[in-house]
């Protein structure tokens, strides 16, 4: 399904010819970038030797709450549970999410279903799409299983358009299949900016993610950092050689609000 | 209801050689014997060889020479026991509860029963009808005491019946003292003193039994104590002790069923009737067995555990019948009973919520039912934070379902100090109480620990400068990475207080390579800390 089909009722008359119709929609629909609202199905794939895939849609799906809940009344904090869904082969080669690495904010709210084959997986992803009492469903699945076919990505983004609850789907491994995934990323990790107070360390987390399907946004490719509070989007080309500015965000966290010179 | 199994080891021999009672080897005279230090024993005689002379207790040389062609057989009491285990538990079809009375005895309780089947007659017709079928004697009697029930099965008169408003005095008066459930010798002792029924035991005076039987305490060897238990003036306990009301419905069915619609059907009327018994209770089941007894008298039991009380009789159907996919109805199933054996208060609510409930998605107590019914309750867990400095121990994994509560709330991890140190803390950790504080408190930590652990860690060969350098390449799953930057090393002693002496300690580094790749690896001990050989290194994490 590709954007130019999926974008045809903003399209100007039939008579002007795809490729430019494309070109105008590319022009015409707004590019994404943070803090926009996220869809309801996204796909990121990833490598299985880094977690970025997981990393990015944790930072995505963190956007995306933060957009939903700006719009709505600004009433009491959201304790609604996370689920964290693996099949048995992403758990091995990629591992269990670990409690101390997660945002503090999910520390309380994850639940975690380790599912022994792809099948099983598709089930409890689905399950945790009908329940209303769930913040986000991520799920993560290793290479193209035959489960994982269109007809199972179709009943995914209808469950949770349905009820309302986004899915984020990490593929490993896999292959640019067949999808109805609203989003589709992919996603490697870059290297990170350098700390302010220790340049020889690894900064922030950092990735470089292209959009390579999407319903509501022209393609492109972004170099996305998490900063620990929200998601920063840069054009990856823009300013490779210009030194980034130091951050001391690490500090100032461990610090836990004391005065620095008291570490 | 006391049931006695009179002949349950020679029923047993008997119908494991599929015999009928009186014909085949059963017709000539036969005694089960057991093996003692003065040669065989005998240990039950069938009808035969008790018309030809044997008893049990008798010495079998001694038989001989009354029945000269008598056959002999092993005894199995383990056996005989197993099998009045099953009874047991295949007897619950008249009671919500059952116990053993070994070595050939069972006691059901029956209160408030009766009505179920009719009458208290009933209930013991039908009990002797299973037995025929089963082709094992019993005889049974049922009264409001077990141990009036007890005396009246062994040593009354068939199938009899005390009601509660008999006088038990004047009903038992008759028996013999045998029938108090006495050690022989304190059945010796009656004899010889000439007590031989209850009513004698009445003329004699309390006082001068207490007197003569005042260093006895144990109920068997005491006759007052078993008296008192006959007549109901001290309780007496019986295994298992199970709440007496436990929600509880069943279908007894006319055919016994073999199909699986209709064993759905079934499920469905005794879980809307389940519902109707909760609501009236207040109450929503936390734990539910539905046990189908087979017509071959074997038990199956399903058993389902809610992570929330409920009543809803489509969610109990469709959580069974997932749990019902591999039953074996054998023959067919004849009684299906549905326990809610454990059950918490739940207020009454509005009608429409179930199909509020439809519209707006499942709740997350529902959702978490359904994903453990089908994935097993070990694959839906959930994180929570444990006080130690091991990264792997620093987290535990705590199921969902059974648990008492998943308010967010309660599973908060409670601090608890580390044991205490019978040293000075720095000379041994060099100065870690800071970090202690940061493992309790893991706001920082979020930015120095891993997003994601390997349940194992995974050797990698590295290149770095001995014995403490950084890292410079390394070796993982076939790909050779660079190490652009590192931090590190923190350092991870092992807990003492649990682990051997010969632990190594851990060097962490969060090390990111050529590509932006951040991983987790630590170097497992130090050249030359006697600990070892050249330490191996390991990674442990992946950050996001």
């Amino acid at each position: 399904m590709s954007h130019t089909a999926n974008a045809a009722p903003q399209m100007p008359p039939a008579s002007t010819m795809t490729a430019s119709a494309a070109a105008l929609v590319r022009t015409r629909l707004p590019h994404w970038k943070p803090g926009l609202a996220a869809p309801r199905h996204s796909e990121i794939f990833a490598s299985s030797d880094e977690a970025s895939g997981a990393g990015l849609a944790l930072a995505l799906a963190r956007d995306a709450m933060k957009v939903a809940a700006r719009d709505m009344a600004p009433a009491q904090e959201d304790r609604r549970q996370i689920l964290w869904v693996q099949d048995r082969s992403a758990l091995r080669l990629t591992g269990r999410p670990y409690v101390h690495g997660l945002p503090p904010e999910l520390h309380h709210r994850l639940i975690h279903v380790e599912a022994g084959s792809p099948e099983d997986a598709l089930f409890a992803l689905e399950e945790g799409l009908r329940c209303r009492d769930l913040a986000f469903v991520l799920g993560e699945i290793a290479g193209n299983p035959r489960g994982l076919n269109f007809t199972a990505s179709r009943r995914l983004s209808l469950a949770a358009e349905k009820h309302g609850v986004p899915l984020w789907l990490v593929r490993l491994d896999a292959q640019h299949d067949l999808s109805s995934a609203r989003m589709r990323w992919k996603v490697v990790s870059a290297p990170s900016s350098a700390p302010r107070w220790n340049v020889e360390a690894p900064g922030r987390p950092t990735w470089r993610a292209e959009l390579f399907r999407a319903r509501s946004h022209p393609p492109g490719e972004w170099s996305l950092s998490d900063d620990g509070n929200s998601l920063i989007a840069a054009r990856p080309h823009s300013s490779p050689e210009k030194p980034t500015p130091p951050d001391h965000v690490d500090l100032a966290r461990a610090a836990g609000g004391r005065s620095l010179a008291a570490l | 209801m006391s049931i006695w199994l009179a002949q349950l080891a020679v029923d047993r021999w008997r119908l494991s050689n599929g015999t009928l009672r009186g014909q085949g080897a059963d017709a000539a005279p036969t005694v089960l014997i057991s093996e003692t230090a003065h040669g065989p024993r005998i240990a039950a005689a069938n009808e035969a060889g008790r018309l030809a002379g044997a008893r049990s207790g008798m010495m079998l040389a001694d038989a001989r020479t009354l029945c000269p062609e008598i056959q002999t057989a092993p005894a199995d009491p383990a056996g005989d026991l197993a099998l009045l285990e099953k009874l047991a538990l295949w007897a619950r079809r008249w009671g919500p509860w059952s116990a053993l009375d070994p070595p050939d005895g069972l006691i059901v309780d029956v209160t408030a029963v009766a009505h179920l089947f009719g009458s208290e007659r009933r209930l013991i017709a039908d009990a002797q009808r299973a037995f025929a079928a089963r082709d094992l004697s019993a005889r049974m009697a049922i009264a409001p005491t077990a141990g009036a029930a007890w005396a009246l099965a062994h040593y009354g008169s068939a199938h009899a019946i005390l009601a509660p408003e008999e006088d038990a005095t004047m009903r038992l008066a008759e028996l013999p003292v045998a029938a108090l459930r006495l050690d022989p010798d304190v059945l010796t002792v009656l004899r010889r003193l000439g007590l031989k029924r209850l009513s004698d035991l009445g003329g004699v005076g309390r006082d001068a039994l207490q007197r003569r039987f005042r260093n006895r305490k144990s109920p068997a060897s005491n006759p007052l104590v078993r008296i008192d238990q006959l007549l109901g003036r001290v309780p007496e306990p019986l295994l298992p002790v199970i709440p007496q009301d436990i929600p509880l419905v069943e279908r007894r069915l006319m055919e016994p069923i073999r199909h699986r619609e209709l064993l759905d059907q079934v499920l469905r009327d005794l879980a809307a009737d389940m519902a109707r018994e909760l609501e009236g209770k207040g109450q929503g089941a936390r734990r539910l067995e539905l046990a189908m007894w087979r017509v071959d008298g074997e038990v199956l039991v399903r058993a389902l555990e809610l992570s929330a009380s409920t009543r809803d009789p489509a969610h109990i159907c469709r959580l069974f019948s997932a749990k019902l996919d591999d039953v074996d109805a054998g023959f067919g199933i004849e009684l299906l009973r549905l326990r809610a054996s454990w059950a918490e208060p739940l207020a009454l609510d509005q009608r429409d919520i179930e199909s509020a409930a439809e519209e707006h998605g499942t709740s997350l107590s529902a959702c978490i039912d359904r994903l453990t019914v089908r994935l097993g309750k070990q694959a839906v867990q959930r994180p929570v934070p444990h006080v130690s400095h091991l990264p792997e121990r620093a987290q535990r994994w705590q199921f969902l379902s059974g648990a008492p509560s998943t308010s967010v709330d309660g599973l908060r991890c409670q601090p608890t100090p580390p044991p205490s140190h019978p040293y000075p803390r720095d000379t041994l950790m060099g100065g870690w109480e800071g970090e202690w504080a940061g493992a309790a408190s893991s706001h920082e930590a979020g930015q120095k620990r891993p997003l994601k652990l390997l349940d194992r860690p995974e050797v990698i060969s590295v290149l770095y400068a001995t014995p403490d350098g950084y890292p410079k390449a390394f070796r993982w799953r076939g790909e050779v990475h660079e190490v652009k930057r590192v931090e590190g090393p923190e350092r991870i002693a092992p807990e003492w207080w649990r682990e051997r002496s010969t632990a190594r300690l851990r060097d962490y580094y969060r090390i990111e390579d050529e590509k932006g790749r951040r991983y987790w690896i630590y170097r497992h001990g130090i050249a030359g800390d006697g600990r070892g050989d050249l330490p191996l290194w390991y990674l442990h994490g992946i950050f996001g």
